[in-house]
């Protein structure tokens, strides 16, 4: 049952082989004996969730059909959810019972999706291999030395462990990418604005996106149908019509015109992966597409903007932690100045902290053109870059990531070694544009992934090519031993 | 731009961030670090180039003037660290 | 030597919005702590702002009203400080594009001279909340039901001269937000505060002096008491050879001076920059042309006005012309009676001392504007004296009802009837046998004043209802015999 997709459990559901209790049970039994190893789930919400698959249940013997009617699901722990802890991975929130249900919460539970538990994930979004989460680090299923990359590593981790078979996650430097390109899982960061933010606490807001992580392209269609879509509540989500993502999927490749930046395939790739993604770029032309060779001239300028940015953004979305309306406080300030600095010192750890620091001096007097002004003006060159590529090419194709998961601990003593990991990722998010990642092969046993970019709101297109392809090859659908 | 223990000082300080004595010269060491990181875009040629604050470049929606709010100060107060009489409780503030 | 003041001011104006400018909690004043204050006011984690169209309406009204610039984009930025009534941690405010560009206001002086102000200009941004020093066990209470309120920073040029045109220049803000109904000028609730910025220069000097800024005055009277109160203790310091410091100062209208806020003294830096929770504003042309159209008429052009098509004088226009609510109470007066001037007296003298006396403002008044008219028009018709006026006016702010039942229930209608009056004229003079021959003996300068007396026995007599004019006549025929 835990091997199933979202798909086929719809089907099963459908056809009553199985009912949402049962699944749902199935899979809390397994998240107790096998998440300990992975350290995947910050909570599990048993009893929501068992309440929420009787009521799928029961909305079925109704009548009722829906493709995630009864689909058990988990959200990354920065979604809120209304009397249960939403902790961002962080100390400050440990006691964090969200007051009210994010847009994307509410909105897949009216789907009818049960809720199997809040997921690990790097304190606040910030890490490329969740490590930085108060609440430990979260293991690869792959190899439980290494890390299952971040900031979704817990979603990551738990899907291709097979504890659920999709999950939420956001993406602000390639959160939901690179995670799904260590773990062999296909994840999506949709448009910005074209998920809701409300309630989706932020680290980055203007680089911010929710979006679907599973292990076929069809079940993130399934998910995104489902979270995507206006929210009056949020300034910068978009008043457009969603596309029909499902209905996307079967078109044929034929004339697809596929770019490669040469960019993408410099200095600092693993060669192997390089091979990896050569051979993906095979199997597409025998579907029907074209290669063109392109260049993205500014892409190797987007580290040092998304660096300045989204520090910025986050040490002034981060100041409302300060002990005085929710979260940690600290034990008995003597002024405010105290109760400001000791709870957000021993509240928040040590790379929010840098973060924050890094956003705050490029924020201050004398250093804001140098730093924040420089870093936006390179955000549209990037951006210019992308649209100038999509006048040639339908999709842009290269790796999700340099390297592969890499050893627990190996990054931490220089966080710039981290960041740097990011290098494929972050242009999609200083552009504003789509992007996913799709199992594409192994190496030594380890999961690589390919990143396929699209022009503003063309996740169906995405979805399309992920999904052709996986009709083709099977490496989506390996489980790692032991799971 | 080589930051100084000072202005590190000053830094954590604008953040509300505790610092100790002894964190200093390794948090010192580190944001000098990711600043030489940054520090690479000052290479780029800008000359001309509008910032970009927001990827799509749209204008605010505006929300009709209608009170849609009800009274949930005990729900939202449930959750504080130190009330009393509905109030949220600080140190004293000194004016 | 001799110095000269300069003033410029920042009035921060709660907009009179339902709802706050972020979110959908309700703005009224004086609800139980928190109990207006939504996930978005408190900042709670993954809240996001959206605004309210009606702040945007009403700060473009200010604008227009000003002859200023709108800009067609302005842009909502964060400005960044910990303080326990600001939840975010930043206030959400505009710093390089302001929705309302540079404008200017023209002020009224005692002496009836006219000064342009100008307006730099009028960004909108959100109030926060109050911080209460009971004492808590030594503790603070915050209670953000104010926070999120729209304001609109209004901010002058250095033009002002004196703390009396700053006074009169906060007066004309006053008198314009709420001729345009985008703010209740209700000051001891802190619906329009004003931080007052002050500097002393050797007149003749170009450059200005260093300022000190006095925060959050909150009435006409202190705002005039503070600034002579800074201007005098700069002009000591420079002349004891000190130097003024740039600073924030608080003035304490017990001890009347301003001092310090040292908590405050401690060097900020904002760091502004663009709200990447909120994207630009547009201002479309349309949209403009459909606020100008629905303006009222402000308080220039109604002076203007009522000197032009009432004959009153500047000083009268500039009084009834002051709120919107004097002004339409005058005009329905006049509207009624049909007599500007009359209107103008009554409004001015009789019904402004009522209200004095009463504190209450012209739309609580007892007397209502149809009820005025109604009694001038009785003196107009001569069914009453002026002097009978003033009782139908008591009686009528007694509420015992509109002038024509006062005058019919006291039988205050005048008497007219010459033949009346000579019976009533004669019995007085029989009364009074003895002045009327010291009358008849004197010479014409000490007849005078005599006859005011047998005027008043006449007027007493008559409990007042004679017609003044017909007495008059009538006792000066019957003395000259």
């Amino acid at each position: 049952m835990h091997n199933l997709t979202l798909a086929e459990i719809a089907r099963n559901l459908a056809e009553k082989r199985f009912s949402a209790e049962e699944l749902t049970r199935t899979l809390l039994a397994r998240i107790e004996q096998l998440d300990p190893q992975l350290n995947s789930f910050i909570s599990v919400t048993e009893e929501l969730a068992i309440a929420q698959a009787k009521a799928a249940d029961a909305r079925r013997a109704a009548g009722e059909s829906g493709a995630l009617l009864g689909a058990p699901i988990g959200h990354k722990d920065l979604f809120c959810t209304q009397g249960i802890r939403t902790s961002c991975g962080s100390k400050i929130l440990d006691n964090f019972k969200a007051p009210y249900d994010a847009t994307v919460v509410e909105r897949l539970a009216a789907a009818g999706t049960v809720t199997l538990g809040k997921l690990n994930m790097d304190e606040f979004a910030m890490g490329s291999a969740n490590e930085s989460s108060y609440y430990g680090p979260v293991k690869n299923p792959w190899d439980l030395s290494r890390v299952p990359g971040g900031s979704s590593g817990g979603s990551a981790a738990a899907i291709a462990a097979r504890l659920l078979p999709a999950a939420t996650g956001t993406d602000t430097g390639g959160s939901i990418r690179q995670p799904a390109a260590l773990t062999n899982l296909t994840g999506l960061k949709p448009t910005y604005g074209r998920v809701s933010r409300w309630g989706m606490v932020a680290y980055a807001s203007s680089l911010d996106q929710g979006g679907p992580m599973a292990r076929t392209a069809e079940d993130c269609a399934l998910l995104l149908s489902a979270m995507a879509g206006f929210d009056a509540k949020d300034s910068t989500s978009v008043d457009q019509p969603l596309d029909d993502y499902l209905a996307a999927l079967s078109q044929p490749l034929a004339g697809l015109r596929i770019g490669l930046p040469k960019e993408y395939f410099g200095a600092g790739l693993d060669p192997k992966i390089a091979d990896a993604v050569m051979a993906s770029v095979e199997e597409l032309k025998k579907l029907g597409a074209t290669v063109k060779d392109i260049s993205l001239p500014n892409m190797q300028h987007a580290i040092p903007s998304y660096y300045v940015i989204a520090p910025a953004e986050a040490s002034s979305n981060l100041s409302r932690f300060d002990g005085v309306r929710f979260g940690y406080r600290c034990e008995n300030p003597v002024d405010l100045t105290d109760l400001y600095k000791r709870s957000r010192a021993e509240g928040f750890g040590d790379e929010v902290k840098r973060r924050i620091m890094v956003g705050t001096y490029a924020l201050s007097a004398g250093y804001y053109d140098a730093y924040y002004l420089k870093a936006q003006k390179i955000r549209r060159l990037i951006k210019q870059d992308f649209v100038a590529a999509f006048e040639q090419v339908d999709v842009i194709l290269g790796p999700t990531t340099p390297n592969l998961a890499w050893k627990l601990g190996e990054k931490n003593a220089d966080p710039v070694s981290a960041y740097l990991e990011d290098i494929y990722t972050i242009t999609a998010n200083l552009a504003g544009i789509p992007g996913l990642s799709m199992p594409a092969g192994f190496i030594d046993g380890l999961p690589v992934g390919v990143q396929l970019l699209a022009p503003y709101f063309q996740e169906a297109r995405l979805l399309n090519v992920a999904h052709q392809y996986q009709q083709v090859t099977d490496w989506h659908m390996r489980a790692p031993a032991g799971f | 731009m080589a930051l100084e223990r000072t202005e590190v000082e000053k830094i954590a300080h604008l953040a509300r961030l505790g610092l100790s004595e002894a964190d200093l010269p390794r948090t010192t060491e580190t944001l000098n670090n990711i600043l030489g990181l940054i520090d690479r875009m000052q290479a780029v040629d800008t000359t001309g180039i509008e910032p970009l604050a927001h990827p799509l470049e749209t204008t605010q929606r505006l929300r009709a003037d209608a009170v849609t709010e009800t009274n949930q100060r005990d729900a939202y107060q449930a959750i504080a660290p130190a009330v009393e009489d509905g109030l949220y409780l600080v140190p004293r503030v000194i004016e | 030597m001799q110095w000269e003041t300069v003033i410029g001011l920042e009035i921060h104006a709660q907009l009179a919005t339902q709802s706050k400018i972020f979110s959908g909690s309700a703005t009224t004043f004086g609800a139980e702590p928190n109990t207006q204050a939504s996930l978005v006011d408190l900042g709670m984690p993954g809240t996001l702002p959206v605004l309210n169209a009606e702040a945007v309406r009403m700060a473009c009204k200010f604008g227009l009203a000003i002859d200023a610039e709108i800009a067609p984009k302005n842009v909502f930025a964060r400005k960044n400080y910990f303080y326990p009534d600001l939840p975010k941690g930043y206030q959400t405010s505009q710093m390089d594009h302001p929705i309302v560009g540079k404008g200017h206001l023209d002020i009224t002086l005692e002496d009836g001279s006219t000064r342009r102000i100008g307006i730099t200009r009028a960004h909108l941004e959100e109030d926060a909340g109050k911080s209460l020093h009971e004492d808590f066990h030594g503790m603070s209470g915050i209670d953000l039901n104010r926070a999120g309120t729209p304001l609109l920073e209004i901010v002058s040029e250095p033009d002002i001269r004196s703390a009396k045109e700053a006074v009169a220049y906060v007066k004309a803000i006053h008198a314009l937000v709420r001729y345009l109904g985008i703010c209740d000028g209700n000051m001891a609730e802190g619906s329009l505060r004003c931080d007052c910025n002050v500097s002393v220069r050797p007149k003749g000097q170009a450059e200005f002096g260093t300022r000190a800024e006095i925060k959050n005055v909150n009435s006409f009277r202190f705002i005039e008491k503070a600034i002579n109160h800074e201007v005098q203790r700069q002009i000591e310091l420079i002349e004891d050879g000190g130097k003024v410091i740039q600073e924030t100062r608080l003035y304490d209208p017990n001890k009347d001076e301003t001092r310090s806020m040292r908590s405050k003294e401690e060097a900020n830096d904002y760091r502004y920059f663009p709200c990447p929770d909120l994207l630009p504003v547009v201002i479309e042309q349309s949209f403009l042309d459909e606020v100008r159209a629905s303006l009222p008429e402000l308080p220039v052009q109604k002076r203007e006005r009522f000197e032009r098509e009432f004959g009153l004088s500047a000083y009268d226009a500039t009084v009834l012309a002051a709120s919107r609510e004097m002004a339409d109470y005058f005009e329905q007066v006049n509207v009624t009676c049909g007599d500007a001037k009359l209107a103008a007296n009554w409004v001015m003298g009789e019904l402004s001392s009522l209200l004095n006396k009463e504190g209450l403002e012209i739309e609580q008044s007892p007397v209502s504007a149809a009820q005025l008219g109604g009694m001038i028009l009785r003196i107009k018709d001569d069914t009453i004296s002026g002097k009978i006026a003033k009782m139908v006016f008591e009686a009528m702010a007694a509420g015992e009802g509109s002038a024509d039942e006062i005058i019919e229930q006291k039988g205050l209608k005048q008497v007219t009837d010459s033949g009346a009056i000579e019976a009533m004229l004669d019995e007085v003079l029989a009364a009074n046998a003895e002045q009327v021959e010291q009358y008849r003996a004197s010479d014409e300068a000490k007849r005078g004043k005599m006859f005011g007396f047998f005027v008043g026995q006449a007027m007493k007599a008559s409990k007042g209802k004679a017609n003044p004019g017909q007495v008059n006549q009538l006792l000066k025929k019957k003395l000259e015999g």
